[in-house]
């Protein structure tokens, strides 16, 4: 049994140490916004954080979390209300939504360390997160927009 | 979006009882059930007391909610958004209160009239089949409501208005929200011959964005949007298959001891197309397959690989094919002309990769099943499940969820992945329900891939450069033969789609096909037979224009003089894309039209060499889908099918070795990034025309518009896709 926290909660979970993070997630605690897209740390559809720190939860086994905290796409917000969401929905990002958990969450940790990227700064932090549909012009545009939503709230 | 709610364990449930069982539970509302004939004429019947629904489309309940049922498959092309406009435009609704739920299986009700009344979602004909239908759905809930308040306040029904979810009775200022109005209107008779609005009035349809934002936004960015890979259903087993190596091979036998002895895995057995592993979640089954053993017969396997299969292609290009169309003499014109030109284009498998790998969950009871899943074709896969199983199809309940992606993958004429998760749920005999999971390894080795093509392309022109003949042989395989849409005679149109019908006017057009037998499964890809041919003819075009020494928008422009809307688009691209103007040094324009799905879609493309890779920095483009009834959604749609189209153009490409499938992941299975993704620019034609669709139509020009480009730049042409 190991404990891990999860979007501000103790976790107590049943699984093999070697059981990579998303698969605890989605099929031990049951948050499935996390979503599979690869498995090999190629498509970051299974983005979420470690510590604020954007991971592949796909790569990254139970026994490697230790104290660190995660976040997933569930605990950004309780209402949808984080500047990154806002933005999306205020550019009409989403068109399958499959990859975009992923993206928000590299877009999220991108604001924070970075409070007004350039567009080669959004290109090199979204690189690793493919999205099929091709959102990638309306993420680059919605990332712009969160920026100064949360510029204007500093 | 509504959540969607998982209840009922025990005992297969109806999609009826399922929506209304999550509806008590996740909002306290109750909802009727269907009580009308197929075409609305029975009054409706609410026993539940308070829900009008006078059609198969769309519920209005006491609390005014606005609950649409689709018939298409929402997979990220805004389907849900677009038809829910349509009915909140005639039954002026309040946006607010709108929300859509998949349809289950149902032809009768659901059909697509673009597919023979077969219900299903694909050749960007959603809106195009429903828009009519839909207006009307709408329009006549309106109409009940109005009948309905008019009968309330004994007022007649032509002094009634209504906005935005309410009655109005503007002399008096009375006004009655629609809920309150439905628990009446449903025992109203149905009307058959509602007017519909005059286009002036509309309130939704063809605004801007912020009018009718998409439906699925919200469930969208906060996780809360289930696919299919979510759903989970009490005690349900995550099945792996380990599937042959190569193409037609099938097991000779298996060693599940070690596999058996992973912690979590509960079964394993033998199906028709591999060994299934059943675990308690994912990993478990994972590893077991990792686990797992097994000796492959390989004696029916297919061995030839990529290298192979388009060898094969070239010498069939020598020989004389099936004729399709043949205008004039095109062979002697081109003996004859002053000056020729000549190419071969080859174009490679190509892979869906959707985000979402495939996946579909089956429940199996003693004499019913419950199949969760994002179908493109419901009622041919409850078909398919129904046989496995000995049912009446009737016996099959299909929950439709949402699709992660999907170009076309979801739509497989032989339901491959959704019989292999019923073959695993019956090798177990229904003891638990089965959510079959595919690797993306697993997705892409199955094949069903955009076929490999060739294209044999010759020219003539005449001594002042105007063009005198076209001859063309299309070699590839057929992606109808053995489906529902395959013609008794063996052609398949989908093969030169886009080619034998190009629109440049010429005195001499041959074209001929070859359909090869090859045995890599295939299947549509977004845009379909458009994919190859489009690259073929508007590539070729240049090819013919540098030769005649003409600019390549005014070298069309003659040749389109009959074809005004296709020539519009053409126009409108050059010109915002300022066409002719000067660029920056190492830079230079490529433009493309076509016409799919009645659709015109023209794109200029701005492209430059960085390290000896094109590098597409801006894209403009003109697109005339008809009346637009939501811009933001068309813009996207363009956006996305570029990105799409351009990603297979530069990267995409599957190799096959000795008939396996070596690109199985993103690693060696390309896709465009973020990085890659060009600024694009929409211009919609204003237009008047019936609606057609916009989910395919941006993908076929960008390949040639990139490929022209590079032909401005550097002289040559492109022969061979991808480009890198």
């Amino acid at each position: 049994m190991a404990s891990i926290t999860v979007n501000g909660e103790a976790r107590d979970v049943a699984a093999d140490p070697s059981t990579p993070l998303l698969w605890v997630l989605r099929d031990v605690i049951g948050l499935t916004g996390t979503k599979f897209g690869c498995g090999i740390a190629q498509c970051g559809a299974c983005t979420v954080h470690l510590d604020g720190v954007p991971v592949r939860s796909c790569t990254t086994p139970l026994s490697a979390v230790g104290a660190r905290t995660v976040t997933t796409i569930e605990g950004l917000s309780a209402d949808s209300t984080h500047a990154v969401q806002q933005a999306w929905v205020e550019a009409q990002v989403p068109q399958c939504g499959y990859c975009q958990s992923g993206q928000i969450m590299s877009a999220v940790a991108l604001l924070d360390r970075t409070a007004s990227p350039t567009d080669a700064e959004i290109d090199t932090a979204m690189q690793g997160n493919i999205c099929r549909c091709g959102t990638y012009q309306r993420i680059r545009a919605a990332i712009h927009r969160a920026a100064e939503m949360k510029r204007a709230n500093a | 979006m509504k959540r969607f709610l998982l209840v009922t364990p025990g005992s297969a449930v109806s999609r009826r009882d399922f929506v209304r069982a999550s509806l008590v539970i996740g909002g306290g509302l109750m909802v009727s059930v269907y009580g009308c004939g197929p075409n609305g004429e029975e009054p409706v019947v609410t026993p539940t007391g308070g829900a009008l629904e006078p059609n198969a489309f769309v519920r209005i309940d006491t609390s005014g909610s606005v609950v649409v049922t689709s018939k298409h498959l929402e997979m990220g092309q805004g389907t849900y958004t677009g038809l829910a406009t349509l009915i909140a435009e005639e039954l002026d609704a309040d946006w607010k209160t709108v929300t859509v739920e998949g349809a289950g299986a149902d032809d009768a009700k659901y059909g697509n009239t673009t597919l023979g009344g077969l219900q299903g979602t694909g050749g960007s004909s959603a809106i195009a089949n429903s828009w009519t239908q839909h207006r009307t759905a709408g329009a006549t809930a309106r109409a009940m409501l109005i009948a309905a308040a008019a009968a309330q306040w004994k007022l007649p029904v032509s002094e009634l208005t209504t906005e935005p979810g309410v009655v109005v009775h503007a002399a008096t200022n009375r006004r009655a929200p629609y809920g309150t109005l439905v628990t009446a209107a449903a025992t109203m008779r149905v009307p058959t011959d509602v007017p519909l609005k005059d286009p002036k009035n509309f309130r939704y349809i063809g605004k801007e964005k912020g009018v009718t934002p998409r439906v699925d936004a919200q469930a969208k960015v906060n996780g809360s949007a289930t696919f299919t890979q979510d759903v989970k259903l009490p005690g349900m087993l995550t099945a792996l298959v380990a599937h042959a190596p190569r193409f037609g091979a099938t097991v000779r036998t298996f060693d599940a001891v070690r596999a058996k002895a992973v912690p979590g895995v509960v079964d394993v057995v033998q199906i028709p197309t591999g060994v299934a592993v059943l675990g308690q979640h994912f990993w478990a089954a994972k590893l077991g397959r990792d686990a797992l053993t097994v000796e492959w017969d390989e004696s029916t396997a297919y061995t030839l690989g990529t290298p192979e299969i388009m060898a094969q292609f070239r010498d069939a290009a020598l020989t004389p094919g099936r004729g399709v169309r043949n205008d004039g003499n095109a062979d002697a014109a081109i003996a004859s002309a002053a000056k020729t030109v000549e190419a071969i284009y080859e174009f490679p498998y190509l892979a869906h990769a959707s985000m979402e790998p495939l996946n579909c969950v089956v429940d199996l009871k003693a004499d019913t099943a419950a199949v969760y899943n994002a179908n493109q074709f419901p009622t041919t896969d409850r078909a398919a499940v129904a046989k496995i199983f000995g049912f009446a199809p009737e016996k099959v309940i299909m929950h439709t969820v949402m699709s992660g992606g999907s170009f076309g993958r979801r739509a497989n004429p032989k339901s491959d992945y959704v019989v292999e998760a019923a073959t695993i749920a019956k090798a177990i005999a229904g003891k638990a329900p089965v959510k079959l999971v595919w690797t993306r390894e697993d997705d892409t080795a199955a094949g069903y891939f955009r076929p490999a093509m060739l294209h044999r392309m010759r020219g003539g022109l005449d001594a002042s450069g105007a063009p005198v003949a076209w001859w063309q042989r299309v070699v590839g395989q057929s992606m109808m033969e053995g489906t529902m849409f395959a013609s008794p005679d063996g052609a398949d149109a989908s093969v030169f789609e886009g080619a034998s019908d190009h629109p440049y006017a010429m005195p001499n057009v041959f074209l001929d096909v070859h359909y090869e037998k090859v045995g890599v499964p295939v299947q549509w890809w977004r845009s379909v037979g458009h994919t190859h041919t489009a690259f073929a003819v508007e590539m070729f075009v240049d090819e013919m224009a540098k030769a005649a020494g003409r600019d390549p928008v005014e070298f069309r422009r003659t040749m389109l003089v009959k074809d005004p809307r296709r020539l519009a688009v053409l126009n409108l691209a050059a010109e915002m894309a300022g066409w002719g103007s000067p660029l920056p040094a190492g830079r230079a324009r490529g433009i493309a039209v076509h016409k799919s799905f009645d659709t015109y879609v023209a794109e200029v493309a701005e492209v430059s060499l960085v390290n000896g890779a094109p590098r597409v920095h801006r894209v403009t483009c003109a697109v005339d889908c008809g009346i637009v009834v939501n811009p933001d959604i068309v813009r996207s749609q363009m956006e996305g099918a570029i990105a799409f189209g351009l990603g297979a153009a530069l990267y995409g490409r599957i190799d096959i070795e000795q008939g396996r499938v070596v690109s199985t992941n993103f690693d060696r299975y390309r896709v465009l990034r973020q990085r890659e993704m060009p600024q694009v620019d929409v211009h919609i034609m204003p237009s008047t025309e019936k609606p057609t669709g916009v989910g395919e139509p941006g993908t076929p020009p960008i390949g040639p518009a990139v490929a022209n480009a590079l032909l401005a730049l550097t002289g040559k042409p492109t022969r061979v896709l991808p480009f890198v």
